[in-house]
């Protein structure tokens, strides 16, 4: 098994922290990871994006242009990445601030209406949460349990005792993922 | 076994220098490469270990602090991007000039002149054909992952105080700015004074001891004959390094016709094209130099015997080409796939270049 995913949107979103969450999952159930971010000035106001790889074999190339799933959260990223999803592979987007909604025929289209979900739970900090978990839910690369691990892994000591709360995050994301285009 | 983590490139170093007994790091902040002193201030090894962590003024001073600790018989350390890397060049024929030990890893960003700040590999030149001026090497590392980022700061310490000879780690953006598995290594103590004084008593500047001549530690000579039989020696030192330190790898090799010649993460783009090139019936492989001052030059040379041909791919117009041509001799033919000024290749655009410089 190899995932090969591209998460694209804005600085703020939490698009690295998302890849890095994945990627310490990965890890958790002994698999091999790459988490290759854009760091260039687009990080300093602008989109951002991270390549993240999760497969049972040593991974090639840490940097790719043909992704198995693209998790899209803004117009811009949409533009850019919906062209370099693989035939027969998976977008999830969130509807927010999109304007041209996915059009390919091709692929498995998914949203997940993560910002209004967590602007509705009185806290958008856990929008990335929400969408991690649509992802899971159509892709379970990683196991729950292992997202728990890898939070443990990845926060500081100190924001333990966010994790419930990112987990239920997760479930809210995995029981409003909604359909747009199934294979 | 040590611990399993998820870390950058950067970070790695930083960790690795801490727990390989380094005792000094001198830098100033440049991006792909400023996650090196920032781990390090955070991880504050003066309180853990004694390492002394120093953000100097300038890049020149950073290498000349270096000099200075290097002279010393400590190991110590710096860390750049490509323009502060051209700022310490003179730092660093010194180093050579003078034979003494230290390490620069140098996280390659385009370039010339201030240039971009994402990945390049067109500091190759600089790094493996000296840099500064007159007749020295560097030992080069090219680091293709993360854990090798953990590997090669001891390495390249081994490798520096063996030869009493300046290395460098010569990665880019791309391997500094990933995160990927990695197991650190197991700490090691730093050396006390009698260590320093077992391992490098005949040449470092420890405090003059009754029993012994003054040690001078200097680069320069007056007499022409004089530095050319030094020239001479140190000569004698590279051909030994040529001789025993060569590393490399060979992925796909064994049935290749045609072979990609990349280092760093070109090697790792290049083993998604073998992927991709193997689907459509094209027999290619790779070798991976490891080392790229010495370079493995016999390697290649024995894979020109059976090969159709050989690509080298690197983020350049083409630097390593010109030593895998040397390497080859004529015997088959070499050509270059390239990209510059921070731009990084595409498995997909490897493969169309493989497949249009050999008709295939």
């Amino acid at each position: 098994m190899t995932e090969e995913i591209i998460i694209a949107g804005f600085g703020g979103q939490g698009v690295l922290s998302m890849g890095k969450i994945l990627a310490y999952s990965g890890i958790m159930q002994d698999q091999e990871v790459s988490w290759m971010p854009s760091y260039g000035p687009e990080m300093r106001g602008g989109t951002a994006n991270v390549t993240v790889i999760i497969s049972d074999e040593r991974i090639s190339s840490p940097v790719l242009t043909r992704f198995d799933t693209a998790i899209i959260l803004n117009q811009q990223s949409m533009d850019k990445f919906e062209s370099q999803v693989k035939p027969g592979g998976t977008l999830l987007y969130d509807p927010n601030g999109i304007t041209h909604h996915p059009t390919r025929k091709d692929i498995n289209i998914y949203r997940v209406e993560g910002a209004r979900l967590a602007a509705e739970s009185g806290n958008p900090k856990i929008f990335n949460m929400i969408i991690l978990g649509g992802f899971l839910k159509v892709k379970p690369v990683v196991k729950l349990e292992n997202i728990e691990k890898g939070l443990q892994k990845s926060l500081p000591p100190r924001h333990h005792s966010m994790i419930p709360m990112n987990i239920e995050a997760v479930r809210m994301g995995m029981e409003h993922i909604e359909t747009i285009n199934q294979l | 076994m040590s611990e399993i983590k998820l870390m950058k490139g950067n970070e790695v170093i930083a960790e690795a220098a801490i727990r390989c007994g380094c005792d000094g790091y001198f830098g100033y902040p440049i991006t792909p490469q400023s996650e090196v002193m920032e781990t390090l201030m955070l991880r504050k090894p003066w309180e853990e270990t004694g390492m002394v962590v120093l953000q100097a003024e300038s890049e020149i001073a950073s290498i000349n602090m270096v000099y200075g600790g290097a002279a010393c018989g400590k190991k110590v350390m710096t860390s750049s991007s490509s323009p502060g890397v051209s700022l310490m060049q003179e730092g660093l024929t010194y180093i050579a000039g003078a034979e003494l030990p230290c390490l620069v890893v140098d996280v390659v960003r385009g370039g010339p002149g201030l240039g971009t700040i994402q990945p390049a590999q067109s500091d190759y030149f600089q790094a493996t054909k000296g840099g500064g001026h007159g007749d020295y090497h560097l030992i080069v590392l090219a680091p293709a992952s993360v854990q090798e980022m953990n590997d090669f700061v001891s390495l390249g310490f081994d490798l520096a105080f063996k030869y009493r000879n300046p290395a460098m780690i010569l990665a880019d953006g791309v391997i500094g700015q990933m995160m990927e598995k990695v197991e650190l290594s197991p700490y090691k103590p730093r050396w006390t004074e009698e260590e320093i004084e077992k391992i490098s008593g005949s040449w470092a500047l420890t405090g003059k001891k009754k029993n012994r001549d003054r040690h001078i530690v200097t680069s320069l000579e007056l007499d022409a004959h004089r530095q050319e039989v030094f020239n001479e020696k140190l000569q004698r030192k590279y051909r030994e390094i040529e001789q025993n330190e060569v590393r490399f790898e060979k992925i796909g090799c064994d049935d290749a016709e045609y072979l990609f010649i990349a280092y760093g993460s070109s090697a790792r783009i290049c083993q998604k094209s073998i992927e991709l090139a193997r689907q459509e019936g094209i027999k290619v492989g790779l070798l991976r130099p490891i080392t790229l001052y010495p370079f493995p030059t016999q390697a290649i040379a024995e894979m020109a015997d059976r090969t159709k041909g050989m690509l080298t791919v690197e983020m350049s117009a083409g630097q390593m080409v010109e030593d895998v041509r040397l390497a080859v001799n004529g015997k088959t033919r070499v050509e270059h796939y390239g990209r510059m000024g921070g731009v990084v290749p595409t498995p997909e655009e490897i493969v169309e270049a493989l497949k249009a410089n050999f008709k295939l």
